[in-house]
């Protein structure tokens, strides 16, 4: 353990604990953009900079590992300062358009410069503009906005693996893109729109859909998969408008493409509500005769009623194994093991099979 | 015919064979072969290509040693060649016309050569030249006779410190490495060289690889490490070239490799090639390079003696520290400690260029003054004019005045001056250079080189080039200066590595300096008549003799006159191009 004392309150931590994470368990409050408690520290906000006594310079508190007797403070005049300075100059190179920003009320840089009160900008100057948008079909990147803060680099990398998106280029040119400014082309998981702290990512779908302050929070499970991640639906009016994820729970806030944007079957007008049986006369073993109403739709009793007949006739015909039974990774171990228990002593088969082994 | 005792040795750094060193070689083969000096050619007549011996401004240099005198020939042509070994070579009347004159004699006399003393002398592709002056007897001594920790204490005692720009010492660095409890450890060999206009780090391994990989093999022994990398440019293609065939021929000769010399240590060095990017010169962007990341710094502490690369211990020292050690160990830490200042002690390489007479590489005792420097070794200012500041420490540096020319340079010195020793750039400036605009120029290159990692340095050193161009157009607003200033300290304090840290370094010593500068340009006129946006072209009436050449020069039509009468330029029209400036005869026309 390492003892330290953080605006001259004293803690004792485990060797390894970075200044930043000292400071919260303290709860003192030090600003912080590019820094996420699951990624790697990366060190390039500069805004959680600390006075560390004997050190002639600041020192950034989501970097430093503690050591013994360090005496830290975390807020100065001259910090301060510094710190504004770096908040003038991020806003000095974007777009301002909060007010029709998707992330307005919920972006970190917003909420900066809300508390450091930056109305005027000693800083004006040249503005990345970037006329091509990604064309990929389900995260908005608008790259006017990145701060690069490289948390979507590192989700990428260390926790999804996947390394679709990198820095490029140098200097003011510097900007976030996947292999040669290709349009992404990854798995959608959308991992890097959770950990954006602006408004650069976000979801294709959630254009323009509704502020956070509308929309209620419903907290569900997936049912997409077996894994059984937390969702959080946002949900205005009776529509969902975007899915995040909770943190704090055992999938800590990950998601896959189908849960975070998979969403939007849920109003979709063609999804099936009723169960429906199909009319249309038979031609062949394996197509019908194409009539203006191929399916009637019919109570859950009588639909039920008719697969039962039907698995009975064939059975009674070709015997229980030429019946086989696949079920679905959106139900669950109870709902599997109820399928599985059913086609062997109900069918008598052990023709059973599941999604998520093909 | 024999020729006796007769060396011939031609330059043939980049700036050699850039100058036609490779032809001047070719032509000396053919010649003594057509002379049948051939016979006994190696016995008595060796000729050889040798690197660089700074001068480059002189290139191609020849020396031709008869016995014990050496005669040295500049700017030779291969042309020149048959000449020089008729008269000089047969006849033994050196060409006296082709000589170097006093300021080669002059440039060299102040000069004290440590790193550079086998440079310029011996063949760097040919390991038995290095051999000849002692080359890996200090390997040898560290490796059968000294203990690391004695290594170590050696290079302490020597008081070497760091050449790679922060001057840290380089035996406390390998006392920390030493002490990490690591099976694996490393070093790197820092041959990054990305400051505009350095070239140091090029020509020490261009002229003598093999002190560099010794002084790697000794540092290696010292930390324990096993496996050694160079991390060089890949613009630097024949040091690349030459320092791979050193490694083979080192590795041949039982220098590198497995149970090195019968003992039992193990070492090997890899050349890692650099994509040209400054900030791969950083050490922690180094080592991410290697690692196959982007090169972009990573924040300190953890520093890499503690956690370098893939984790491990790691030392990273500059090619011309790691140069310096086999000749620390040859000749005693008290020879090394007994030149330079208390604190800052042996020598230094610097690349003097700017508006300086002799141009090129030197290597002085630390504490000699920048007077001497600049009117001695370098001869004096281009034209006789004045000297108005010397730019040290590249793109991190800063700009010391004429007035304070008599200071001592080293590390204290410069730093208190505002400057910085750096990897040991040192441009000379005059009356003609704007100090805004060498700002400017400075900032143009940090900012283009900026990793993009941090804020202040990715966005702020924008913004301060933003300001210094518009201050330069003479579109500066009030209060620019104090922003200027405002914004430099503050980039200066919050960027995460030394690029952004140093980067304002440029504007600050220049507004301590040069303040007036500064105040003149946000009025209207640029004092060095050479920021453009601020210049008015006139014509001198009474020295005008309308000759009508300004007219026909001037692409905008601006000027207008009858024939031998005095012409006018239509400010108005003017485009600021300066053709009428150059194209006049009669130093008629003005600009200010
Ligand atoms: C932007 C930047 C560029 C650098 N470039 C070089 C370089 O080209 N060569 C070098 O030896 N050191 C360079 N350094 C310094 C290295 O980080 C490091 O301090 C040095 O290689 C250590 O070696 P030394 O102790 O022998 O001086 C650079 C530092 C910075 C911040
Ligand atoms: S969606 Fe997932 S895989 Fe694609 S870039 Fe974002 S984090 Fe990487
Ligand atoms: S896109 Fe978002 S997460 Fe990625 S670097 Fe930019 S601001 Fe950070
Ligand atoms: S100071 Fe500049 S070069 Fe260094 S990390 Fe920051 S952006 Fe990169
Ligand atoms: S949070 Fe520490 S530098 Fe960004």
């Amino acid at each position: 353990m390492v003892k330290l004392t953080i605006d001259n309150k004293t803690i004792e931590v485990p060797e390894g604990t970075t200044v930043l994470d000292a400071a919260r368990m303290l709860n003192i409050e030090i600003p912080t953009l590019c820094h996420h408690p699951k990624l790697t520290p990366f060190g390039g906000c500069r805004l959680c900079i600390v006075e560390v006594k004997g050190v002639p310079r600041p020192l950034t508190s989501c970097t430093t590992p503690v050591s013994e007797g360090m005496e830290i403070t975390t807020s100065t005049p001259a910090l301060e300062d510094l710190r504004r300075t770096v908040l003038e100059l991020i806003l000095s190179d974007h777009p301002n358009d909060c007010m029709i920003c998707e992330k307005a009320g919920d972006c970190t840089l917003q909420e900066l410069a809300y508390f450091y009160g930056i109305r005027e900008n000693r800083f004006g100057g040249e503005r990345r503009i970037y006329a091509k948008k990604d064309g990929n079909p389900f995260i908005e990147r608008d790259m006017e906005k990145c701060i690069l803060c490289g948390r979507c680099v590192k989700v990428c990398d260390e926790i999804q693996g996947v390394e679709a998106i990198d820095f490029t280029y140098r200097g003011f040119k510097s900007k976030i893109c996947p292999t040669f400014e290709r349009d992404l082309d990854c798995e959608f998981c959308g991992q890097c729109v959770a950990v954006c702290p602006t408004g650069a990512l976000t979801g294709k779908t959630w254009n323009l859909r509704g502020r956070q302050k509308d929309i209620k929070e419903i907290d569900t499970t997936c049912s997409y998969c077996g894994t059984g991640c937390n969702l959080t639906l946002h949900v205005r009016g009776n529509e969902i408008i975007r899915v995040t994820s909770k943190e704090d729970k055992w999938n800590e806030g990950w998601l896959c493409v189908k849960g975070r944007f998979g969403y939007t079957f849920v109003n979709s007008p063609d999804r099936l509500k009723k169960p429906m049986i199909r009319i249309a006369p038979k031609l062949s073993a394996d197509s019908y005769q194409l009539t203006a109403n191929l399916f009637k739709e019919v109570s859950w009793d009588e639909a039920l009623d008719y697969v039962a007949s039907k698995l009975k006739e064939i059975k009674g015909k070709h015997g229980p194994d030429s019946i086989a039974g696949l079920s679905s990774a959106k139900c669950t171990n109870e709902e599997n093991y109820l399928f599985q228990k059913f086609m062997r002593t109900g069918i008598g088969t052990n023709n059973v099979d599941h999604c998520a082994r093909l | 015919m024999k020729a006796t005792n007769t060396t011939i040795r031609v330059c043939m750094g980049t700036g050699g064979i850039a100058a036609g060193g490779v032809e001047v070689l070719d032509a000396f083969r053919k010649e003594l072969e057509l002379a049948g000096i051939k016979a006994d050619v190696k016995k008595n007549c060796s000729m050889h290509k040798v690197g660089c011996r700074g001068l480059c401004a002189k290139d191609v240099l020849v020396d031709v040693i008869i016995g014990d005198k050496k005669t040295t020939y500049q700017f030779i042509k291969s042309d020149m060649v048959p000449r020089i070994v008729k008269e000089h070579v047969v006849e033994k009347n050196p060409v006296r016309e082709w000589m170097v004159g006093e300021d080669y004699l002059a440039f060299h006399e102040k000069q004290f050569k440590v790193v550079l003393s086998d440079c310029g002398s011996i063949d760097p592709e040919d390991i038995s030249a290095y051999i000849g002056v002692k080359g890996y007897e200090a390997a040898k001594k560290v490796m059968t006779s000294m203990k690391p920790g004695d290594v170590i204490e050696t290079i302490k005692a020597s008081g070497l410190r760091g050449r790679g720009g922060a001057g840290f010492p380089t035996g406390a660095k390998w006392e920390i490495a030493g002490k990490q409890d690591s099976k694996q450890k490393y070093l790197i060999c820092n041959a990054d060289e990305g400051d505009p206009g350095a070239f140091m780090d090029r020509s020490v391994i261009e002229g003598n690889p093999h002190a560099v990989i010794e002084g790697m093999i000794i540092g290696a022994y010292a930390i324990g490490a096993d496996k050694g990398y160079v991390y060089i440019r890949a613009e630097y293609p024949l040091a690349v070239e030459r320092l791979r065939k050193a490694l083979s021929d080192a590795r041949e000769n039982g220098f590198l490799g497995k149970e090195i010399l019968g003992t039992k240590f193990n070492f090997d060095i890899k050349v890692k090639l650099g994509a040209g990017a400054f900030v791969c010169g950083e050490e922690t962007a180094l080592i991410a390079s290697i690692e196959g990341q982007r090169g972009m710094p990573r924040a300190k502490p953890p520093f890499p003696v503690y956690n370098g690369l893939w984790g491990k211990p790691t030392v990273i020292n500059n090619v011309e520290t790691l140069a310096n050690i086999p000749y620390i160990i040859r000749n005693g830490d008290r020879w090394f400690a007994s030149f330079g200042t208390e604190k800052s002690r042996g020598t230094k390489v610097f690349a003097l260029t700017g508006k300086i007479k002799n141009s090129g590489l030197i290597e002085v005792p630390m504490g000699i003054s920048l007077k001497e420097i600049v009117y001695e070794i370098g001869g004096g200012i281009e034209g006789d004019r004045a000297l108005k500041a010397v730019q040290t420490g590249g793109p991190s540096g800063g700009c010391i005045p004429a007035a304070m020319v008599d200071m001592s340079v080293d590390y204290e010195s410069l730093i208190k001056a505002g400057s910085f020793v750096g990897s040991g750039g040192m441009v000379v400036l005059d009356e003609t250079d704007c100090m805004v605009n060498i700002a400017k120029f400075f900032l143009e290159f940090t900012q283009a080189e900026s990793c993009g990692k941090c804020v202040p340095c990715r966005i702020g050193t924008k913004r301060l080039l933003e300001i210094l161009t518009r201050i330069t157009k003479g579109a500066g607003k009030e209060g620019d200066l104090e922003l200027l200033e405002k914004l430099s300290k503050d980039v200066k304090a919050a960027s995460l590595c030394g690029l952004g840290q140093g980067a304002p370094n440029p504007i600050l010593s220049t507004i301590k300096y040069f303040r007036h500068e500064y105040e003149a340009h946000l009025e209207g006129r640029c004092p060095s008549a050479v920021c453009k946006e601020l210049l008015t072209y006139y014509v001198l009436e009474q020295f005008c003799k309308g000759c009508g050449a300004c007219l026909r020069a001037c692409p905008a039509g601006a000027i207008t006159g009858e024939k031998k009468k005095p012409h006018f330029i239509d400010s108005g029209i003017c485009i600021k191009c300066g053709a009428c400036f150059d194209v006049c005869k009669f130093k008629a026309v003005k600009k200010e």
